[in-house]
């Protein structure tokens, strides 16, 4: 073998003896093997912003589910005119709203209609954008194009805009559901594109050929293959999309097309505290606070899971 | 480019179709009389009953309503509002308001969100960055209407900077306020789509080169960095518009700007629901053709978006 260094030059290149190639390559072979969600768990849980969120949510669900753990103070019942927009008293700590009602105990008991509207609205964004985006994205053609401009000619609209035809409609029926409904019915078509976007980068994947060779049905590859690698992004949105829902039904309270103001609700306190901002402003501020505390809390879980599926977004970090 | 704007204008077709559609749909193949469901609990008054039946040609099957419904827009014949005024009339005296509005939050927008975003990539992961993300996710957590009180009341009342409502004639200075408010509402969007931008488009090779070729950080930084940065922020600026729209029916109806938002916001409020249909669908079309404008736009700054199928 010809020595291609001169006889003074010094070692650039380390001798093979002394790098031995298995600690390069080395595979921990008894180790567990690793993928997106180990790898994401890995790292959301060395994130405070993740526990912080969690905790938060955590609580909210807590007072949502047992709003009677919190207080005892009826929250419409026990108002008493003489107390209109009172400070805090003994048992009361957060004071009174205009139609003397406990403030603390109308927060404590409206955590509960943000929380489901959120809920509700996020599965069926869920279950109607990867419906739509799955179909679309996964068998393509004449299926994909309607399904697309369906999607579009929802996505043209404002969803808040769409709630409010809707609501201004539907007002004499407005619940919890009607409201959901309203919102998610027009707030969908942002998750189909995403979903769409992903498969038709996964349908073309080895292991959906692989699949395919070994004669697994399409209905199964889509199911057990592709849906499964491509549900990251959703998931991301399907997070954020929780608070939009939340602060959505809020506005929707707030400019009056909402709930009806017998339901306890956070946008229907601080509508109802508008005209008082001058005289009263821990009326509209108390409730407004419970209310972006909330949205906050999912926004972080929403960044914190972005961050961890995302490797871009990582890498940026 | 002529083909182009042809294939684009032509795809916003059917769009434009079905999203005046659906708004019909929602309001006049509800179960029910819809022109009372539009009431709610209230009753009008027979005569104006009377008047919308007439209007919306309920006698007729729904699919031929919707045509002549969509006629009258296309004539710009918007219909009557409950004073008894057109549409169209209204539109046209509200509308250079809220445009002024939109404008000056859009300036402010541009200018605050680009150079926040610009900071925050060019320093990442230094103090301006991580306050920078901090103050971005409360503004993407705080409802446009919080904003709006909290800003009335703290510049408005207690500061006593702003005038807390808008007056005659919405001067600029009185805008000022409100503007800012509806600006938060996309802010924080703004700063992290440039952040990102800014961080992508600085380990690109031509900015090297120009590092290398030894011009100062002061000519790469906006001419090679925040220029190409640009691109994706403007393409969001249409997506944002959507959001403009919203914040500015809360905006306006919390600072009683005369613009079409308080003009929606207070038919919500009184419950004159045909006008709230009326400038809704008005709204989705203004919507739809500055999508339309800015693909365009977008198209002129960006060849490959021209050439691809």
């Amino acid at each position: 073998m010809p020595s291609n260094t001169r006889p003074d030059q010094q070692h650039f290149v380390a001798p093979i003896d002394e790098t031995p190639l298995v600690a390069i390559d080395s595979v921990k072979a008894d180790g567990k093997p690793s993928n997106l969600w180990r790898d994401a768990w890995a790292d959301v849980r060395k994130r405070p912003m993740f526990w912080i969120s969690a905790a938060l949510i955590l609580l909210v669900v807590i007072v949502a589910l047992f709003p009677g753990w919190f207080t005892q103070v009826a929250p419409n019942n026990d108002c008493q005119l003489s107390n209109s927009n009172g400070g805090p008293t003994a048992g009361h700590p957060l004071g009174f709203t205009k139609q003397g009602c406990d403030i603390y105990s109308r927060i404590i008991h409206g955590t509960s209609t943000s929380l489901s509207v959120g809920l509700i609205v996020t599965f069926l964004i869920a279950f109607l954008g990867i419906v739509f985006g799955a179909i679309s994205g996964f068998y393509g053609g004449w299926l994909d194009a309607v399904l697309s401009r369906i999607g579009d000619i929802f996505f043209s609209i404002p969803y808040i805009l769409a709630a409010v035809v809707v609501m201004s409609v539907l007002s004499r029926y407005a619940n919890v559901w009607v409201i959901s409904l309203a919102i998610g019915a027009f707030a969908w078509p942002a998750t189909a594109r995403v979903l769409r976007a992903e498969i038709l980068r996964v349908k073309n994947a080895d292991f959906v050929m692989a699949a395919t060779a070994l004669g697994v049905s399409r209905f199964r590859i889509l199911l057990r293959h592709v849906l499964p690698n491509s549900i990251a992004p959703v998931i991301v949105i399907t997070t954020i999309s929780l608070a939009s829902a939340i602060v959505a039904e809020a506005t929707l309270s707030f400019l009056g097309v909402g709930l009806p103001t017998s339901t306890m609700s956070w946008g229907n306190d601080i509508s109802a505290a508008q005209h008082d901002l001058r005289t009263a402003p821990q009326t509209l501020i108390l409730p407004s606070i419970a209310l972006s505390v909330t949205v906050l809390s999912f926004i972080m879980l929403g960044e914190v899971v972005r961050d961890a599926l995302d490797p871009k977004a990582r890498a940026q970090r | 480019m002529a083909g182009y704007i042809v294939r684009r204008v032509l795809q916003a077709i059917p769009v434009l179709l079905g999203t005046t559609f659906l708004i019909y749909f929602m309001v006049f193949a509800m179960p029910g009389d819809p022109i009372v469901g539009l009431f709610g609990e209230k009753t009008p008054p027979p005569a104006v009953l009377e008047q919308l039946r007439e209007r919306y040609n309920l006698d007729q099957p729904f699919i031929i309503q919707y045509f002549i419904f969509l006629g009258n827009i296309f004539r710009g014949d918007l219909g009557v509002s409950f004073s008894g005024q057109p549409v169209v009339e209204i539109l046209a005296q509200t509308f250079p308001v809220t445009l002024r509005l939109a404008f000056l939050s859009t300036v402010f927008l541009m200018v605050g969100g680009i150079a926040a975003g610009l900071v925050s990539g060019l320093r990442k992961g230094g103090i301006f960055d991580a306050s920078a993300l901090v103050v971005s996710l409360i503004f993407i957590s705080l409802p446009i209407f919080v904003v709006g009180f909290v800003g009335q009341f703290v510049f408005g009342i207690q500061l006593g900077w702003f005038r807390t409502t808008v007056g005659s004639g919405a001067p600029w200075s009185d805008l000022v306020l409100p503007a800012i408010v509806l600006a938060t509402g996309s802010f924080a969007q703004i700063v992290r789509l440039t952040r990102a931008s800014v961080i992508e488009t600085e380990s690109q090779d031509f900015v090297r080169t120009a590092a290398s070729k030894g011009l100062s950080r002061n000519r790469i930084v906006p001419v090679h960095i925040l220029r190409n940065s640009l691109i994706p922020v403007v393409t969001y600026l249409g997506v944002d518009f959507g959001v403009l729209m919203v914040g500015a029916v809360v905006t306006e109806g919390i600072f009683n700007v005369p613009g079409v938002g308080r003009t929606v916001y207070q038919a919500i409020i009184r419950g004159e629901n045909p006008t709230v249909v009326a400038f809704v669908t008005v709204m989705v079309l203004i919507y739809l053709v500055v999508n339309l404008l800015i693909d365009l736009f977008y198209a002129v700054l960006d060849p490959r978006i021209r050439y691809a199928k």
